[in-house]
């Protein structure tokens, strides 16, 4: 599609004099690429410098860079969302907007719309979060460097690209360029070994699922015709295929390559043990941030793109819904590893996501914008109290090495428990509101069954949290001798502890005032927008 | 009806200057965060924080009730906030006369249980989740919202959950996680129930999505088999927490392991959650569901009844006994709802508020008989009425309001039920009249056991009640007595309200009638004119009967 694009445009402007050939590359908005931009250069930028400072740099320096870029992305695209939304003025800043209103820009690439430009603030959230978490705990595991920000901060380009994306084949770059950086990042802590069996195992299986998707990308071009979302809608609008069987076929392999990157069940078998092995801050960002970016992914592939052939697709959502949500609680009551019970409710969450997703409508679309943006906190916060709790070598990952917490460390322990009561759903957390919202779009869309199992399955999970709740709380047992610390105090950085105490603020402020986050994720729609080629030639845009 | 309900909803709005309400919700919450800034070093200072905090929130909720405006069947001190703007969702707080004694109840029973019982340990914690609970009781009796009703109803299960699970004894893990799970798989259907419901009703702004109360009840437009189903899911949520057989296995163990002041405040004031969700958010929400389910309703509740009775009788741990009896006891109060007339619902009332009162005194008793004891068991307790006989003597008149003996409180709900149920579908009422004499049999049996014959060694030195024991005890041991004789200001403050709960039920149903259409003034009348039908134990109600006619 692009490749077409080019060559109409280098056809063009081919009856320029002297038998050069002038090529007029497709307008791109600079500006509107900006979170993008400031990731990919930021991330090269800590590359570069750091190769200066052979290995002598501050304390804690590539933690605040990387936390600067991050919230220097996340900035760049407020005036876009002011854009999008059409406002008047931003703060003290009047706005005279040419145009207003979701767009696409780089050749019908990109589309610039209110949920992808959600989504890039919350993997920039995402990025912060991590960063913070890492600081302390790349220098405990002897890991510091610039490598892991600066993976982080490519693999958060990649989720950016894939949030904006308007093109199966941009959709596949986003996902690789994200899942490569994460592979490495899995397989970071070399004196673990499960790090690295982690590292290879999400290598081997991503690259499987990456095929898949590939494949299935290759169908749909088939299929119809085009790579672009905007083409492929309006073909589909248009065009009633007798003989859809190339067409389904493309669609469910899409499904299969998304589904892997969410971790939904039947494809979740990696999830537990990669997580498991991971560096405890890249689990952070692989839940929070590599979901996310695939929650996008599904957005824009089936609720934008596909939203009319839905009758095909929202059965198989169906049952991975059903599937990820009972399993993935029923799973995780059986681990006694914190990490992989965390890894199985991260499951259980997907498919809450999942039945957002089912729901194919603008609730649909509102709850998994909601849920997306308040998981990233509280699994980023869960994982991030892991690897304090985790102590040196990254390894006390048992429900016991969580006995008597709240003596030792009564804020830690206290912060856990309100993380996980909001995993949980308890009402007046964030976590409620999520489920609270997924539960009311699939009864909306007639679904009501799908919402009984996902409030099972809630109330399953509700075990597996207070499980971890008793190991800290109660000394995890019947009449035992009260509140013996396991451990001597844990100590808790700083950067940490800012980290996990945004998440529990966020976590209860948007349980109290939902509204705040609410009222952007009703704002956050994807939107269908053709490009507006340059007005260079005479000929009519062919699609 | 609805009109006027509407109507006196926006006339009482005004009157109210002070927001008690939101006060009663909110002076408990303020306090549980205060407590848990408290310093961990100076324990006290949490105390006397919660004691504050509950006698503040006892002040607003006796002002409440003396502000309350008699004869009004619709919602007073009416406050209403936008919390969730495109939901609908309200912060939406309203009392009438079903709701305004179980805030009372609240107010009056928190700051008993404070006073009855110190923690074992770690107080500040104890405190901080015991006015936590206090907040979300209050919150989810006044919500008017359904979303908020949910919060509220939820976020009980936190705090109690500690309670049991911290300072509890025994098995209190298992019993804390069976009691947090099993209410909350029941409040799992309750949610998809009301989300359903407001999508599907429509009540809000253009066809929107609303979880007004006021509004979905003026709105009916459910179809018969949505509103059976949408019944369904809160009633199974309603049924765990009553807990109506078959749903009770959990409470047994729940205030078995609790602490003393956990099982006050879950028996006395969190299994009424239950009675009055089905009364709030089942008759009134889904008239023709109701009285479709009512048969299934009502047996569940003879059965609880009776099954209860029997199962306590064989108890050898005297808080498990008392425990089982409290299913008898809320089976008594369910099965008057599902009778669908005045005296039934009227008598249900009445229950939660006897059933409350008694059985929160009970467990008072006995959280003074574990200091002295550290057991339950009754083998283990033999002749306490020798050598304690200001304990026995307490035991006994409570022992016999929870019996139900005329003259105290116990009597007067649970003959309205009996009246209200008979009048409706005698024979059911015929085999849980049974549950009366049941409860005689177990609690007398018990007494018998524990408070009479020779004390043993064990027991020889059993200390008898001091001075602020006996205190705390008063203001129950005055109500049991008042109530017993004189229920006629509680009857007349409720009565308006029930009525107007069974007219719309008159109204919604095609060719349902309530049974007998007499209301509870007339009533009075015909028990005093007939003494053949409940004999001397008439006496209680036909005393004031002449009054309530006036």
């Amino acid at each position: 599609m692009i490749g077409s694009l080019f060559a109409q445009a280098a056809v063009t402007s081919a009856t320029a004099d002297n038998g050069i050939v002038h090529v007029v590359g497709p307008s791109i908005d600079w500006v509107a690429l900006l979170p993008l931009l400031i990731l990919l250069v930021g991330a090269l930028l800590t590359l570069t410098f750091s190769s200066f400072l052979k290995g002598h740099a501050p304390k804690g320096l590539f933690t605040w860079t990387t936390v600067a870029i991050a919230i220097g992305a996340a900035i760049s695209a407020v005036p876009m969302w002011a854009r999008v939304q059409g406002w008047n003025s931003l703060l003290w800043w009047n706005l005279d907007h040419a145009q207003t209103g979701p767009f696409s820009t780089a050749g019908g690439a990109v589309g610039i719309d209110g949920f992808s430009l959600f989504i890039t603030v919350v993997l920039c959230v995402g990025v912060v979060l991590a960063a913070l978490l890492a600081d302390d705990f790349l220098r405990r595991e002897s890991m510091s460097g610039p490598e892991f920000y600066v993976l982080l901060l490519l693999s958060a380009v990649g989720g950016v690209i894939m949030a904006m994306s308007n093109d199966l084949i941009v959709l596949f770059i986003g996902l690789e360029t994200l899942s490569i950086a994460v592979y490495v990042l899995a397989g970071m802590n070399l004196r673990r070994v499960q790090s690295q069996e982690s590292g290879l195992k999400y290598f081997v299986l991503g690259a499987f699922s990456s095929a898949f998707l590939l494949y299935g990308i290759a169908m749909l071009y088939g299929a119809t015709g085009s790579t672009n979302f905007v083409d492929i809608r309006e073909f589909m609008a248009t065009v009633v295929p007798i003989h859809n069987g190339l067409l389904l076929l493309g669609l469910v392999l899409v499904l299969v390559g998304l589904a892997f990157k969410i971790s939904a069940v039947p494809f979740h078998a990696w999830s537990p043990d990669v997580y498991d092995g991971a560096p405890t801050p890249a689990t952070a960002w692989m839940a929070a941030g590599v979901k996310a970016a695939a929650v996008a992914g599904l957005v824009r592939v089936f609720m934008l793109t596909f939203s009319n052939y839905a009758s095909t697709w929202k059965p198989i959502m169906y049952v991975l819904a059903i599937l990820s949500m009972v399993l993935g609680a029923a799973l995780a009551i059986v681990q006694s590893n914190v990490k992989r019970m965390l890894a199985y409710s991260s499951i259980s969450h997907a498919g809450f996501i999942l039945m957002a997703i089912q729901a194919n409508s603008g609730n649909g679309i509102t709850a998994s914008a909601f849920y997306v943006a308040v998981y990233t906190f509280m699994v980023a916060g869960s994982f991030g109290v892991a690897a304090i709790v985790g102590r040196k070598g990254d390894g006390n990952h048992e429900l016991s090495d969580y006995q008597g917490l709240v003596r030792s460390n009564p804020w830690l322990a206290g912060s856990f428990i309100l993380l996980l009561l909001a995993q949980a759903g308890v009402p007046f957390t964030a976590g409620f509101f999520a489920k609270f919202l997924a539960i009311t779009a699939a009864a909306d869309a007639h679904a009501v069954p799908l919402a009984l199992v996902a409030m099972v399955s809630a109330v399953i999970s509700a075990f597996l949290y207070l499980r971890i709740i008793v190991a800290m709380f109660m000394s995890g047992g019947d009449d035992g001798v009260e509140d013996v610390p396991r451990a001597n105090r844990l100590r808790v950085p700083m950067a940490a502890g800012l980290a996990i105490g945004i998440c529990v603020v966020v976590s209860v402020v948007y349980g109290l005032f939902p509204d705040l986050l609410l009222h952007n994720a009703r704002a956050a729609t994807p939107a269908a927008v053709q490009f507006e080629r340059p007005a260079t030639g005479s000929t009519t845009a062919g699609g | 009806m609805t009109a006027s309900i509407l109507s006196s909803v926006f006339a009482s709005e005004g009157a109210a200057s002070f927001p008690i309400l939101p006060a009663l919700i909110f002076v408990p919450l303020i306090g549980a965060i205060l407590i848990a800034l408290m310093p961990q070093s100076r324990p006290e200072l949490s105390r006397q924080m919660a004691i504050i905090t509950g006698l503040l929130t006892g002040v607003l909720s006796i002002a409440l009730l003396v502000e309350f405006k008699t004869g009004d069947a619709g919602f007073q001190f009416v406050v209403q906030q936008t919390w969730v703007q495109s939901l609908d969702i309200k912060f939406f707080l309203g009392v009438d006369g079903i709701s305004l004694f179980l805030v009372v109840l609240t107010g009056i029973l928190f700051p008993i249980a404070l006073f009855a019982a110190k923690p074992e340990h770690s107080p500040k914690g104890y405190y901080a989740w015991l006015t936590l609970l206090m907040a979300g009781c209050m919150g989810a009796f006044l919500s008017l919202d359904l979303f908020l009703f949910f919060l509220m109803f939820e976020v009980t299960l936190v705090p109690l959950y500690m309670l049991i699970g911290k300072w509890g004894h025994g098995r209190r893990v298992y019993a804390a996680t069976k009691f947090f799970l099993y209410t909350m798989l029941g409040s799992a259907f309750m949610l998809v129930s009301i989300v359903t419901l407001a999508v599907v009703a429509g009540a809000g702004d253009n066809g929107g999505v609303s979880f007004d109360f006021t509004k979905i009840i003026a709105s009916d437009s459910l179809a018969t088999s949505t509103g059976r189903w949408l019944f369904l899911g809160m009633a199974i949520a309603f049924a765990v927490k009553v807990p109506s057989f078959p749903f009770h296995t959990w409470l047994p163990d729940a205030h078995t392991e609790a602490p003393t002041a956990g099982s006050i405040d879950l028996a006395g004031i969190l299994l009424k959650l239950g009675t009055y969700g089905f009364l709030r958010y089942g008759l009134e929400l889904f008239p023709e569901a109701t009285v479709w389910f009512a048969p299934v309703m009502l047996t569940l509740a003879t059965i609880g009844v009776v099954y209860g009775g029997i199962v306590a009788a064989m108890q050898r741990n005297l808080k498990r006994l008392i425990a089982y009896s409290s299913v008898s006891h809320m089976g008594f109060a369910l099965m008057g709802l599902f009778a669908l007339n005045v005296e039934g619902i009227e008598g249900s009332v009445l229950q939660m508020i006897n059933h409350g009162i008694s059985t929160g005194a009970l467990f008072i008793l006995l959280g003074f008989l574990y200091t002295r004891r550290h057991t339950y068991e009754i083998s283990q307790l033999k002749g306490i009425g020798k050598v304690a006989p200001v304990f026995a003597g307490i035991f006994t008149l409570v022992m016999l309001s929870s019996i139900g003996v005329p003259g105290l409180n116990g009597f007067v709900g649970e003959f309205l039920i009996l009246l209200g149920t008979f009048m409706a579908h005698r024979w059911w009422a015929v085999v849980a009249a049974t549950g009366v004499i049941i409860a005689a049999l177990y609690l007398l049996w018990a007494y018998q056991r524990v408070f009479q014959g020779e004390p043993d060694e064990a027991n020889k030195s059993f200390p008898d009640l001091n001075i602020s024991e006996k205190l705390v005890l008063v203001p129950l041991i005055a109500l049991i007595i008042f109530l017993g004789i004189y229920p006629k200001p509680v009857l007349d403050r409720i009565e308006p309200s029930v009525k107007r709960v069974v007219t719309r039920l008159e109204m919604k149903v095609d060719g349902f009638q309530e049974p007998i259409t007499r209301n509870g003034a007339d009533l009075l009348r015909v028990t005093e004119s007939s003494h053949t039908m409940n004999g001397e134990h008439g006496l209680g109600i036909a005393a004031n009967g002449p009054e309530a006619n006036k």
